[in-house]
């Protein structure tokens, strides 16, 4: 391996053909109607939002409420692809004999990882992207004329999914059947509530605007509040404060419990995963018709 | 598939690359516990290159928990195992991108096109070619060589169920494995498929060399692809040699009919051989024999009798220790 270099090595072709099992899987995702309803959601639900907040502002301000909705939404999306996608994918190919397929290839985990880390970051992206169509109304209210605010929501989109889609895939790999992402989208939207998301976390009790900011939602709906919203919204904030440092700190802790459990988590299922498992799984799902 | 003569086999220790090339699957004494339960109590056999071996046991008798074993995707209770030299509890990438792997009831990548997939895997085995194997199998004649040329470009998902069993078998020897594993292979072919398939697996094991060990419940069907027959039932070995010999060893009734005096006769010769019971039935009819058939106990009449004999406890109280001996063995001495 050393004489041939990385890109030739078995580990260089597996990452490669991970990255284009990354963009093939985009593609499928996104000529599916199913998966499409999925992702548009969030650009559905603020366009609901905006049109009950039509005429409402922050309290205090002439600012529209639905202009200051948006950043919390490209937060929280960023923080919901992150966390639900690896770990619903996870719990489905599981099932499906994926993940045994991938075992069975020669570095096939790592091109299946590679994949999955593309597939999301593309999937989310598309969904945010998608979220210009309902905000383009509000688009005079926010910064979208200043390069630094997109170089910030490009570097809170990379911190978010570093932060996120390892703990998404730990998590995934506890999970025991697809059925159980139900589970997980309960828990996003409890997380979500407590988020400041849809209105200030200092509405909230004390203690469940602690919980809020130990949760990776809340911060980066306030780091692209941060990069979105004209500098004076800040008096909005806890501490009237973007708290940039801290964001990154939080952030920065989850990416590396994310890093650190996900491979432990990862290989432990992997290792448990046999056909016979799979076969069982299958059968389960037949009986029980979902 | 020519291999030497008088082969030591189960003589070998498990030697790393040292294996005199011959020998790709040694497994001795083992065993799998789940628990209390006891699913392998002291399994052996050997595989060498270029053979075909079929497993065949009741349900339940521990084939599938075997071949993850030989796989590397279950971790054995005790024992000795290697394949292709490696113990597979420690195989690397290197060793199974040498491996052939169809389990069963595979569903993955339903929305995936077939050429899209096998070529997609295929990359994987690309830095693994050798100048003796290249790798991967070019997907066109992949593709033609398990019948799917025409479905090349239909989604996975809308396969029929023969169709998607031949993908499996596509996929599990994309990389142009030294050893394939096939976990009933054929559970939903007709029998056209069934025959193509057959062709696959002699031509695989002639041309390619590559060494198959398969499971079915098609006795027909191991009697016609396999060199050799392992019987696992009562978690061990019980028998382990050719469809011949383990008819032989078994001494399966050899039925004989003929038609004399207008009437249809049938005698069944219980114990060994038939020619001598034909040979005086001929000697004595003066001229008035006709039809005269005779029909050998089938390998399903012989894997009956093995399976029956254990299930009622006759024979072998041990139902531990290898057979120990290579060849024909049938681990149970004939109680009548």
């Amino acid at each position: 391996m050393a004489q041939a270099g990385m890109l030739s090595s078995p580990r260089g072709a597996a990452v490669r053909a991970g990255l284009s099992r990354g963009w093939i899987e985009t593609r499928q995702s996104l000529t599916n109607v199913g998966d499409l309803i999925w992702y548009v959601m969030f650009p559905l639900i603020y366009a609901g939002v905006l049109f009950m907040m039509r005429g409402s502002t922050v309290p205090g301000t002439d600012f529209a409420l639905g202009a200051m909705v948006l950043p919390s939404i490209v937060g929280m999306s960023i923080a919901f692809g992150g966390l639900v996608g690896p770990s619903s994918v996870l719990a489905v190919e599981r099932e499906d004999g994926t993940l045994l397929r991938a075992k069975a290839t020669p570095n096939g985990m790592l091109g299946y990882l590679v994949g999955k880390i593309v597939n999301i970051a593309l999937t989310t992206a598309f969904s945010l992207v998608v979220l210009v169509i309902p905000g383009w109304g509000v688009r005079d209210q926010l910064r979208v004329d200043e390069p630094r605010a997109w170089l910030l929501i490009v570097a809170i989109f990379v911190l978010g999914l570093i932060a996120t889609v390892p703990i998404g895939a730990a998590l995934g790999s506890l999970l025991t059947s697809s059925a159980q992402t139900g589970l997980l989208m309960l828990g996003s939207s409890a997380m979500i509530a407590v988020s400041g998301i849809f209105y200030p976390i200092t509405a909230l009790p004390g203690w469940l605007q602690w919980v809020g900011q130990a949760l990776p939602f809340y911060w980066l709906g306030l780091g692209a509040r941060s990069a979105l919203l004209p500098p004076e919204m800040v008096a909005a904030e806890i501490g009237e404060s973007w708290r940039t440092v801290e964001m990154v700190g939080v952030l920065g802790v989850w990416a590396v419990a994310g890093l650190v459990l996900a491979p432990i988590l990862l290989r432990r299922m992997a290792q448990r995963e046999s056909g016979s498992d799979v076969a069982e799984r299958r059968e389960k799902v037949m009986t029980r018709g979902y | 598939m020519s291999s030497p003569e008088n082969v030591t086999i189960l003589e070998g220790q498990a030697s790393p690359k040292g294996d005199g090339a011959h020998t790709v699957i040694e497994v001795r004494d083992l065993q799998m516990r789940y628990g209390t339960k006891d699913v392998l109590r002291g399994v052996s056999f050997t595989a060498r290159r270029g053979e075909v071996l079929a497993l065949l046991g009741p349900n339940g008798a521990g084939k599938t928990t075997t071949i993850e074993i030989l796989e590397g995707f279950r971790m054995r209770s005790a024992g000795e195992v290697s394949v292709l030299g490696t113990d597979p509890a420690h195989g690397d990438e290197a060793w199974r991108a040498r491996l052939g792997v169809v389990l069963q009831s595979w569903r993955d990548h339903g929305r995936w096109r077939v050429r899209e997939l096998l070529s997609h895997l295929g990359r994987y085995y690309e830095p693994y070619s050798t100048p003796e194997r290249a790798r991967p199998w070019d997907v066109d004649e992949l593709l033609r060589v398990v019948g799917l040329t025409e479905h090349a470009d239909k989604k996975i998902n809308t396969l029929s169920g023969g169709q998607r069993r031949r993908l499996d078998v596509a996929i599990g020897i994309v990389g142009r494995p030294e050893l394939i594993f096939l976990d009933e292979p054929t559970a939903g072919f007709d029998p056209h498929a069934r025959r193509e398939f057959h062709e696959l697996v002699h031509r695989l094991s002639d041309f390619e060399s590559a060494t198959i060990l398969l499971t079915t419940h098609d006795l027909a069907e191991a009697e016609k692809l396999a060199d050799r027959i392992l019987v696992l039932a009562d978690h061990h070995i019980i028998a382990d040699g050719s469809a011949d010999e383990l008819g032989r060893q078994m001494a399966t009734a050899t039925e004989v009919r003929w038609t004399q005096g207008g009437d249809r006769h049938v005698h069944a010769v219980a114990e060994g051989d038939a020619t001598e019971f034909v040979r005086s039935l001929l000697a004595s009819d003066d001229g008035a024999v006709s039809e005269l058939e005779v029909r050998h106990g089938t390998l399903e009449d012989t894997y009956m009798a093995l399976v029956h004999r254990i299930e009622t406890g006759q024979g072998d109280p041990g139902s531990g220790g290898p057979a120990g001996v290579p060849g024909a063995v049938v681990a149970t001495e004939e109680s009548e």
